[in-house]
């Protein structure tokens, strides 16, 4: 069942891979696997051109001119331009030496799904004319305080390298990264033509960084920073951009805690004509919201900040006329923000609501009341992030009218265990019932049945993602009393397109076992509470070929299991696994088996120290060896 | 919100500390017992029994909290919390957590002014659970009687009847509509006299 590939490449290309798609949260990470290292050492098989014999050479007819090499090449190269996928790529480098020298050229974006799977040394020797750069750091668990703070994943030595390598480079991307003030003004000095960059999740700099960026990336179009942690250095940055027009396409703030000054904004956004995503933060009111719009009808893409009226001039605030201003936007297809809303406001978004694809309430408090007449036009809606304070009823009516539904996420307003939920199977049922298109979906909820998970694995095949979080742990079915295995296990059997999972409640090996046997293109599996012994993990490990990322917390889970995935652990990205019981001696032995594996322990200040047991291990592959960063309560065994 | 109407304690209590640590300081791993696949009990802290002879301590500080009202009927003791569970991002945590502990604190003040009385009073409608209790405070801040209400005839054999003013501006009779439908509308109470309240309970 597990195919036991034989690396045939020289260097592992499998760090090298992106998702054609933009979003940051999906990639297609499959790879061919290396545990050889590359010392400049190449693949057996050479392409020689100009003898029709060569074995699997390439089917351009012979030429008598002077340099066949030379040709082929630039045949190649204008081939490969072309060429975007990464995987394409990374199999394309693979058919010989020249091959892989003219895709090394030729790749303009560069994705580095883990940070620490390559040097930015290497990465930058090899590829020469990058354009784009893509790093993710961190693993997600992190997002949750699994990981102490400064465990790592520092973007300083990538934007020095890139720096040095690519003085043409234009976007940069992060994700879970450690970036600093200096990290992002060296940016800024660096990249005379820098047009792009975009935070996800990052921390560790302020607004003095962003003004470094604003002022010196004369063209910028694109500065997105998404649930990132900005500190308030009490810099305008806004005002750092350029006096004159801006080039600025997209500017999303949201998640920047500190005061703008509001006139600044307003100019900037009148100097900025091509601006058509603007996701304000929470210290814009609606009435500073009102002049904005009126001032960018072109707009897109809109956060609209707080979405209430500021306090000393509430009234005249609320005299505005809202609903021209939406109206007069006919181009918006995403409304996000509602940080703060007053349900009195929300009739202003009417006119906009036929029209939308993509509605984030997750910010809103507000009632399935208040929700109804809003989405009960909202026919076009693809996406849609809400709280579960919309009830049971609120996702009946979302069933109703969205059909088209692709996406959809449920946040809990009272993210704790064991209280009396607002949203339930029911939600889950109606849901769906009414959205058959729906493709991702993540539901928080405090009971939920079998009956309603198996009824959305029949109802909707194109689920390509299901993260169902039942928030007290290890609840069964609160219906029948028996563990979820039977839901899980009808959503692994009968969505054929299931690449992402998330479980919770009760769960006994069965689950695995389960997913195990129907999950083969399972690529991200993330376990928390379940299970009852290692066969429930050797379920997993044996069953699942394409699984890459692993992420398991307090599951009983211990060293045999963790030793049944050797043959798979270079295919993947990485293995979380905390609060297990695996033991030191356990994670040792992969260590010493896979000398190409980076095995991480990390151990957490607030435990008693026992010498056996590993708290936390974080595994992954890697050409660079041990980090040099490692901070003291990380182990690298 | 309905499921607001618990009184979390814990939740207004004064705390040194940024918003949404809470969880951070307490926390205790929680070891999935094997006894637990078979029953349906959720695990209490002390209950957590290592089952396989392992030395491995659990030496994250245990914090009770989430101390229910002391009037709500006995529920099945909470859980302490554990480090990043349920998975939110601290950030949303954070954003939310602020906006719940200002709906619970803020409290929904109005007026209240009875005919007759010299001066007006103010209460948080946040702090009763219904109607019963409601009226009962109203009786004893104004030493009146409202007497009983139905829905036919609206409040029988007192002198005095409490109205209040809803959002669209309308005096209505307090008790017609579900309690939050209430709480989200009333602007403010005002105590009539019987004789001036003629014809607002009346069915049409």
């Amino acid at each position: 069942m597990i195919t036991n590939k034989k690396p045939r490449s020289s260097d592992t290309d499998s760090n090298y891979m992106r998702d054609d798609r933009t979003e940051m949260s999906e990639d297609d990470d499959r790879s061919p696997p290396s545990d050889s290292i590359a010392n400049g050492s190449c693949p057996t098989r050479t392409c020689t051109p100009g003898s029709g014999s060569g074995s699997g050479s390439s089917s351009i007819p012979e030429y008598s001119a002077p340099y066949p090499d030379r040709v082929l090449e630039n045949v190649l190269e204008n081939v490969l331009w072309f060429l975007t996928s990464r995987k394409d790529r990374n199999a394309a480098s693979l058919v010989c030496r020249s091959w892989y020298r003219v895709e090394a050229m030729t790749r303009s974006d560069l994705f580095i799904g883990n940070c620490y799977a390559v040097s930015p040394e290497r990465a930058t020797s090899r590829f020469t004319r990058v354009r784009s750069v893509t790093l993710k750091g961190k693993p997600r668990f992190a997002d949750f305080n699994l990981m102490p703070p400064n465990w790592g994943a520092h973007f300083a030595p990538w934007v020095s390298a890139t720096a040095k390598a690519y003085p043409w480079l234009e976007k940069i991307h992060l994700k879970r990264m450690s970036v600093t003030d200096d990290d992002l003004a060296l940016l800024a000095e660096s990249f005379s033509g820098f047009k792009e960059l975009v935070l996800v999740c990052c921390d560790g700099f302020g607004t003095s960084g962003l003004a470094a960026v604003a002022s010196k990336c004369r063209q910028l179009k694109v500065l997105d920073l998404i649930e990132s942690e900005v500190s308030d250095d009490e810099v305008d940055w806004i005002m750092c951009f350029p006096d004159t027009e801006t080039c600025l396409e997209s500017l999303i703030f949201d998640c920047v805690e500190c005061l703008v000054d509001f006139d600044v904004l307003e100019r900037l956004v009148v100097r900025s004509p091509s601006l058509k995503k603007l996701r304000l933060n929470r210290f814009v009111s609606i009435g500073q919201l009102y002049r904005l719009m009126v001032r960018a009808p072109q707009l897109t893409h809109l956060g609209t900040g707080s979405f209430s009226p500021s306090e000393d001039v509430a009234q005249g605030e609320l005299e505005l006329d809202y609903v021209s201003a939406f109206a007069a936007c006919k181009s918006l297809v995403c409304l996000s923000g509602f940080r703060e809303i007053v349900p009195d406001c929300l009739p202003a978004i009417y006119p906009v609501c036929a029209n939308l694809t993509s509605l984030n309430f997750s910010y809103a408090n507000i009632s399935a009341e208040q929700l109804k007449p809003i989405i009960s036009n909202c026919h076009k809606l693809q996406t849609f992030w809400v709280l579960d304070s919309i009830c049971d009823e609120g996702l009946q009516a979302v069933a109703t009218t969205c059909k088209e539904l692709r996406e959809l996420r449920v946040f809990p307003f009272d993210p704790r265990e064991d209280i009396e939920g607002p949203v339930s199977e029911v939600g889950l049922q109606a849901i769906s019932e009414g959205c058959r298109k729906l493709q991702s979906i993540l539901y928080f909820c405090q009971r939920m049945t079998n009956a309603a998970v198996i009824a959305m694995s029949k109802n909707c095949p194109d689920l390509v993602i299901f993260r169902l979080c039942i928030m007290g742990r290890q609840r069964p079915d609160h219906v029948t009393g028996e563990p979820m295995d039977e839901g899980f296990g009808a959503i692994v059997m009968n969505c054929k397109k299931l690449t992402r999972l998330a479980v919770s409640g009760l769960l006994t090996d069965t689950a695995f076992a389960y997913i195990g046997k129907y999950g083969k293109i399972v690529r991200t599996l993330s376990v928390a509470f379940a299970g009852d012994s290692d066969m429930g993990l050797k379920y997993v490990l044996e069953g699942c070929p394409r699984l890459q990322k692993l992420e398991i917390r307090d599951s009983p889970f211990g060293d045999t299991a963790l030793l049944s995935g050797l043959h798979h652990y270079y295919n993947m990205r990485f293995l979380w696994m905390s609060a297990c019981r695996l033991s030191h001696q356990g994670c040792q032995q992969i260590a010493q088996a896979l000398p190409h594996l980076v095995v991480e322990v990390i151990k957490h200040e607030d435990t008693v120290h026992m010498d056996d047991y590993a708290d936390t291990l974080y595994m992954y592959r890697s050409l660079a060896g041990r980090r040099h960063d490692v901070p003291q309560f990380v182990s690298i065994l | 919100m309905e499921f607001e109407r618990d009184l979390h304690l814990d939740a207004t209590e004064l705390r040194l500390g940024l918003p949404g640590t809470a969880t951070k300081q307490s926390s205790e791993k929680q070891k999935p017992n094997s006894n637990l696949a078979k029953s349906n009990k959720r695990s209490l802290p002390d209950m957590n029994e290592e089952s396989e002879g392992s030395s491995r301590e659990n030496s994250r500080t245990v914090s009770s909290n989430e101390k229910k009202s002391h009037d709500q009927e006995t529920a099945p003791p909470i859980k302490a919390q554990v480090v990043g569970w349920p998975p939110i991002r601290s950030y949303r945590k954070n954003c939310l957590q602020a906006k719940k502990l200002e709906a619970e604190a803020a409290g929904l003040y109005v007026k209240v002014s009875m005919d007759g009385a010299p001066y007006l009073r103010k209460i948080d409608l946040k702090v009763y659970k219904g109607y019963p209790e409601l009226l009962k405070a109203l009786e004893e801040m104004f030493k009146f009687k409202a007497g009983k209400y139905s829905e036919r005839e609206g409040y029988n054999g007192s002198e005095h009847v409490p109205t209040y003013e809803d959002k669209d501006g309308d005096w209505m009779l307090v008790g017609d509509v579900p309690w939050d439908m209430f709480i989200s509308s009333c602007k403010r109470l005002r105590i009539m006299k019987e004789s001036e309240a003629r014809g607002l309970g009346c069915a049409v």
